[in-house]
């Protein structure tokens, strides 16, 4: 029996038809079918972060969540965050802090920090770890960005 | 190979009776299947998507929370995080902010781990588990549900679709600690859930402790006598180290679990007994009792 399954996944508000096997992640599904190589493979295991997507605006780690499961749901990668020409405010800010090193955990950190923003728009410190706990970086020692999602949080709601 | 996502519970019934198995978020099958724990199953009946299992409902009886709340709902929960704070304690505890936005307590509590969170305190504020088949409907106390590590008392056709607990008497509340390294991506090194009542003249007049990842499921602790909080408290940890049948793992020793389920079982009653008198304690206790590394 064949298992491979066919249906459409809305990413980043674009509707693109799938033809994969029932058992394949999110995270496979996007870079290889969908096409977008900004969702980071990290450890592959539901630990690290850098696979990190919104899926109806809240987190979840796509390396361990079924593609197939993710239909009729709106899925947002980074690709998704700029608005026109312009960075999201969390891009910019995370730029200037000086919170990108190697980059690779970059995009799991950005949607963490949108979730976040979206749920609590004026997050304390302590929050801001919580909310990105889910995130491992290996090079910047987070502190930066921190400090970028804070100035974020700042500047949308002075 | 089959997969398909029900919209109602009956949907969801139809599919199981035809041997599908249930993945709500996937956050214990699709992540075991991965690592190669158990092959992901061939037919699956996803039951995200079924607004029956989402309700929070209240009454001046209880509360029936579906078996589809995430942790994140259960922890921010405004009645949950008050008067079931204990439960609130566990689920703010699961994985990270990912973690807790797509496990499910029906996820949780069917997964059965002798580690997972929300199993003490359900333990101590003797919820029941509503489990439906196209055969009936029937429910469970926690101590029959869960039979060992991973395993439980239900078949395979039976969805679990709500968990209920009864409303907590006047001046009780509870609380649940766990000991972890560092605060998020955690397992429960060990942990413990107290439920208390505290009478008029400030003594315990009722407890109940559970204990987490010292024995093949989640256990009750009996025997513990009445008294001040302070002797209570006392009396769990001593009646704690000594039913635990914790293992030796990379995590732990048994004799550190031994010893450290005490302090958590001691704390949980302080805690508890706090709360039963009005005192804010925050959800979860973990942080503000400080376990964990600095994050
Ligand atoms: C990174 C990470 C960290 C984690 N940290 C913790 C932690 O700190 N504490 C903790 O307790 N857990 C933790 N977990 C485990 C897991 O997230 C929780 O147990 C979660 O509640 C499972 O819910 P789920 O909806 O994802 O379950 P699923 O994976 O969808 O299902 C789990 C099992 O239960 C069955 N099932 C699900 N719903 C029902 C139902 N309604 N009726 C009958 N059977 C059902 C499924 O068939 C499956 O066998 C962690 C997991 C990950 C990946
Ligand atoms: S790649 Fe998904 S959590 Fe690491
Ligand atoms: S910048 Fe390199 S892992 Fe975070």
């Amino acid at each position: 029996m064949s298992d491979i399954v066919n249906y459409h996944l809305t990413v980043n508000g674009v509707d693109y038809p799938v033809n994969a096997a029932q058992g394949r992640n999110l995270l496979s599904v996007i870079r290889t079918e969908v096409g977008l190589t900004g969702t980071k493979e990290g450890c592959d295991d539901c630990e690290c972060g850098a696979c990190m997507v919104l899926l109806d605006g809240q987190p979840v780690n796509s390396c361990s969540f079924l593609a197939v499961q993710a239909q009729g749901r709106a899925v947002t990668t980074v690709e998704g965050l700029q608005q026109g020409d312009e960075m999201h405010p969390l891009q910019r800010n995370i730029l200037e802090e000086g919170g990108v090193q190697c980059g690779f955990c970059t995009p799991g950190m950005l949607l963490s920090a949108t979730a976040l923003l979206e749920r609590n728009p004026s997050p304390t410190e302590e929050e801001v770890r919580i909310g990105l706990s889910g995130n491992l970086c290996r090079c910047t020692g987070y502190a930066k960005i921190v400090a970028a999602v804070q100035r974020t949080a700042a500047e949308l709601h002075p | 190979m089959s997969f398909t996502i029900a919209t109602t519970i009956d949907e969801a019934l139809q599919a199981l009776a035809t041997g599908a198995r249930p993945v709500a978020g996937g956050s214990d099958l699709v992540v075991g299947a991965r690592h190669g724990k158990a092959p992901l199953p061939e037919h699956l009946v996803a039951i995200d998507r079924i607004s029956e299992l989402q309700c929070i409902d209240v009454t001046d009886l209880g509360v029936c929370i579906g078996a589809g709340v995430n942790h994140h709902i259960i922890e921010h929960h405004p009645l949950l995080s008050n008067a079931f704070a204990g439960l609130s304690d566990g689920s703010a505890l699961v994985g990270s902010p990912s973690t807790r936005n797509v496990g499910t307590l029906g996820g949780n509590v069917m997964n059965s781990s002798p580690a997972m969170d929300t199993g003490s305190p359900l333990m101590v504020l003797g919820a029941e588990a509503e489990l439906r088949s196209l055969r009936g409907s029937r429910r469970v106390g926690m101590a029959d549900l869960w039979t060992g590590p991973g395993r439980h008392s239900a078949e395979a056709d039976e969805l679990c679709v709500a968990i209920h607990i009864a409303m907590p008497a006047s001046r009780s509340n509870s609380a649940y600690l766990r000991l972890e390294y560092r605060r998020s991506m955690e397992i429960a090194v060990v942990g413990a859930a107290a439920a208390v009542t505290i009478a008029d003249d400030g003594s315990v007049s009722a407890v109940r402790v559970a204990l987490t990842a010292v024995a093949p499921t989640i256990i009750e602790v009996t025997g513990i006598g009445l008294g001040s909080v302070a002797e209570v408290a006392a009396a769990a940890a001593a009646a704690a180290s000594e039913q635990a049948r914790p293992i030796s793992d990379v995590r732990a020793s048994d004799k550190y679990r031994r010893h450290t389920v005490g302090v958590m079982a001691r704390r949980a009653v302080e805690a508890a007994a706090r709360r039963a008198l009005g005192e804010p304690v925050s959800v979860p206790v973990n942080r503000a009792a400080g376990i964990g590394a600095a994050s």
